[in-house]
């Protein structure tokens, strides 16, 4: 089931066609109380995703068990997913009963269709510079990291309209794992910074068969030089390189546009050659790297427990796997002088509830997730980095990375090498807008690339009239034509959440339909009891 | 004598002839422009297919897009995220008779049919035997049964982990996602999985793997689904006394 799509896809698609968030029950915006009421019993429903890593698990129990310890009147309670798309959609079907978890753990776009109704996610900047129980404040029982010790290019990253909503978690970017002894058999040099000339020039190299149809670099009936795991960002990264439109702050789409055409072009040329393919086409970048099917593989940091002959995770038989040289690179860059990688990875957000005493009480066990216990443990299960400069600075955190290479399982040398990359490049990421549909025109940019690689393959014609009808299906399939009168900006007039959809039309013009009816048929009854009353009066 | 042998002779051919035709006439008689099995085999992946199947198994349908097992008298197909309405999905009990217009694809070893449409067809409907290849395993001619409807039987339960648990739940906390295990014939391990979306924790399927045990020596049966490798979705698992 690993590329199969939740079922809760359907409800979400369900409760999003009919109603969207308008049944949303209103709350009052959140304000602190006072003070934290200690003889009153919290439960705090807390929504995280582990992907069957026990480790990232027992942290979290873990986390939660300390937790209870300084606060005996606060139970978490944990509901773990495989993946953030089904906590998305629980959240938005739970949204409309107002039953959302109180903490979860989430991405900054889901956020902000989250905010579509009103006052239910809480704007955290109201309060965290609260001397007493803000950030780091006096009346907080642990070491809670200060706002200021939090990275701020991380911070900024949850700021959606005029408010920050989300807490950085854990933060990652992609990487390209590279088999060096290819790319030196090849007669290349990796550099420090790769190109995509360089890339693609390699790959091309490697994309060369014999007259058996086996490979010439690796002797193999299967080579794919050149594969991408994540579409959306590559097509995202390789325009904020060109300094091409992508989407402004305020939801307007400007992804279908001549840079993107061109770019089109240049994959669809190497698609053709069999010089590059995708994760939704082929399959997992790692498995192709580790079978000595690869050259460069991209995918996320936090996948580098995947990557390299000495992984310690893998998806494919040891009699498969080839022993060669992996090295880690940023992501292939357009200027080498003006790098910009993706900065990715979940945040934290918290729902509003009716009783503000909840709402603190998963506030505080929020800020608990930022301590540096939890950061640097949960961090080191894969290549993370922790969001807070004290947890990077730790002398365990040091250590750890310092230890890079001792072993193949906590120290293994290409997590350690992904994760310094971030660490080296917090100043060269960037997040894009993020606005109610912002989740939309992230898939649709990753569609582009699918659709022209599939349609190389397939030997169809690849034109300016096949990449315009590409961008017609596309922006359909995305519905692109709604997001603009859907964006966040609404909750900052009053709540106005633009027309209602068809169908809760129908629904509502039913009801008013049903209530006539009764009222007609109540009307009636009375009328006729009048009647009778009269008639027996006159007998 | 030479009368004899020519006789024999004559004979031996009728015989063979009609062995002939008769394995011919169990081969399906497919419509104009389907494929055969042992054409869509042939057909270059990336190329565009089509072929008539009989629903074996449904695993799963959202947003109009359905996945299913499909099989004809001479091979399997899975047909992945086939554009489908939900009403369409409904009639697609085991057995339906339908044609499906494609591409052809492979991801991690498994070949499928992607970007699909289908029509349901009149036709008698068919549901296969689940087909033993216990003595496949391990050999290359597993994978000419790939996503048919097979039978293993005799498999011993191995240790999944470290841990020497039987079984491991892709959500463990929640148990809603697929559970994975390791069973050995002859010497070696193989990887099965009980697709959470084919069937769910309410299935006997599901629950008799929660309750395997290492060592337990299991008949199994499912579709031979492939993953980096046979990777069988597991619907029917009963343990020997």
């Amino acid at each position: 089931m690993k590329r199969a799509l939740s079922i809760a896809a359907l409800l979400l698609a369900l409760v999003l066609t009919l109603t969207g968030c308008h049944g949303t029950r209103s709350l009052s915006a959140f304000t602190l109380p006072d003070a934290f009421d200690e003889t009153k019993q919290y439960e705090v429903v807390f929504w995280a995703k582990n992907d069957t890593n026990k480790t990232q698990t027992a942290i979290y129990q873990g986390a939660i068990e300390d937790f209870e310890k300084l606060y005996p009147n606060i139970a978490v309670t944990m509901r773990l997913y495989t993946n953030y798309s089904d906590i998305y959609n629980d959240v938005i079907t739970n949204l409309a009963t107002g039953t959302t978890p109180d903490v979860c753990v989430t991405y900054p776009d889901h956020i902000a269709t989250y905010l579509t109704g009103e006052n239910t996610v809480v704007p955290l900047d109201t309060f965290w510079d609260d001397a007493r129980y803000g950030l780091g404040g006096s009346e907080v029982r642990f070491d809670a990291p200060a706002k200021d010790e939090i990275i701020p290019e991380y911070l900024e990253e949850g700021k959606i309209g005029d408010h920050v909503y989300a807490l950085p978690f854990m933060r990652s970017t992609e990487a390209c794992y590279i088999n060096k002894t290819y790319v030196e058999a090849l007669g290349y040099e990796v550099p420090d910074v790769l190109t995509w000339d360089f890339i693609w020039a390699v790959s091309e190299a490697a994309a060369q068969k014999n007259e058996d149809g086996t490979f010439k670099l690796n002797g193999q009936k299967v080579m794919i030089p050149f594969i991408y795991k994540s579409t959306d960002n590559m097509m995202i990264q390789y325009l904020k390189q060109c300094g091409a439109p992508y989407s402004t702050d305020a939801g307007e789409v400007e992804l279908f546009s001549d840079e993107t055409r061109a770019f089109l072009y240049e994959i669809a040329s190497h698609a053709r050659t069999g010089a590059f393919s995708t994760f939704q086409i082929s399959s997992y970048p790692a498995n192709f790297l580790n079978a000595g099917q690869c050259v460069f593989a991209v995918d996320s940091t936090a996948g580098s427990t995947w990557m390299g002959p000495d992984a310690p995770l893998s998806d494919i038989s040891a009699d498969k796997i080839v022993d060669f040289e992996v090295t880690v690179r940023p992501v292939p860059q357009v200027n080498p002088d003006d790098m910009k990688m993706i900065s990715q990875g979940p945040s934290i957000c918290l729902f509003n509830k009716a009783d503000t005493g909840r709402t603190l009480a998963a506030w505080l066990f929020a800020q608990y997730l930022l301590s540096d216990d939890v950061q640097i443990s949960y961090a080191e299960t894969e290549g993370y980095v922790p969001v807070t400069s004290r947890a990077q600075g730790s002398a365990g955190y040091q250590a750890y990375l310092s230890a890079g290479g001792a072993d193949n399982q906590l120290h293994y040398s290409v997590k350690i090498q992904a994760t310094r990359l971030l660490l080296d490049h917090t100043a060269d990421t960037f997040v894009t807008p993020v606005f109610n549909g912002s989740a939309s025109v992230r898939s649709a940019a990753g569609q582009l690339i699918e659709g022209v690689v599939k349609a190389e393959r397939r030997k169809q014609t690849v034109d300016d009239q096949s990449i315009d009808k590409l961008y017609a299906d596309t922006a359909a399939l995305y519905h692109l034509d709604q997001i603009g009168a859907e964006s966040g900006d609404a909750r900052d007039k009053g709540g106005d959440l633009g027309p209602l959809p068809g169908t809760a039309k129908a629904l509502l013009t039913g009801l008013l339909l049903i209530w006539l009816a009764m009222g007609a048929y109540l009307l009636a009854g009375a009328i006729s009891r009048k009647c009778n009353a009269k008639s027996m009066k006159s007998d | 004598m030479k009368k004899f042998f020519a006789m024999l002779l004559v004979l031996v051919l009728a015989l063979s002839c009609c062995a002939a035709f008769a394995e011919e006439t169990e081969k399906e008689v497919k419509s104009e422009g389907v494929m055969t099995y042992e054409e869509y085999v042939a057909a270059d992946v990336d190329s565009e297919v089509v072929i008539e199947a009989y629903v074996q198994a449904k695993q799963s349908w959202w947003d109009d897009k359905a996945t299913v097992y499909t099989q004809d008298h001479d091979g399997a197909y899975f047909c992945y995220n086939m554009t489908c309405s939900e009403e369409d999905y409904a009639k697609l009990l085991p057995g339906t008779k339908i044609k499906v217009t494609g591409y052809k694809s492979e991801w991690a070893g498994e070949v499928e049919i992607i970007d699909a449409t289908f029509e349901i067809e009149e036709g008698e409907p068919y549901v296969a035997e689940a087909l033993d290849v216990t003595a496949l395993l391990g050999t290359d001619e597993l994978i000419a049964h790939q996503n048919e409807f097979v039978s293993f039987k005799g498999l011993t339960i191995e240790a999944y982990d470290e841990n020497g648990a039987a079984f491991a739940y892709k959500n463990e906390a929640e148990k809603t996602d697929d559970l994975y295990f390791k069973a050995s014939y002859n010497g070696t391990t193989y990887d099965f999985c009980v697709e959470y979306y084919l069937c769910g924790s309410d299935t006997d399927v599901y629950k008799a793997v929660e309750a395997l045990n290492v060592g337990d020596v299991v008949d199994l049966e499912g579709f031979l689904y492939w993953y980096e490798g046979a990777n069988p979705h597991v619907t029917a698992l009963t343990v020997a006394k």
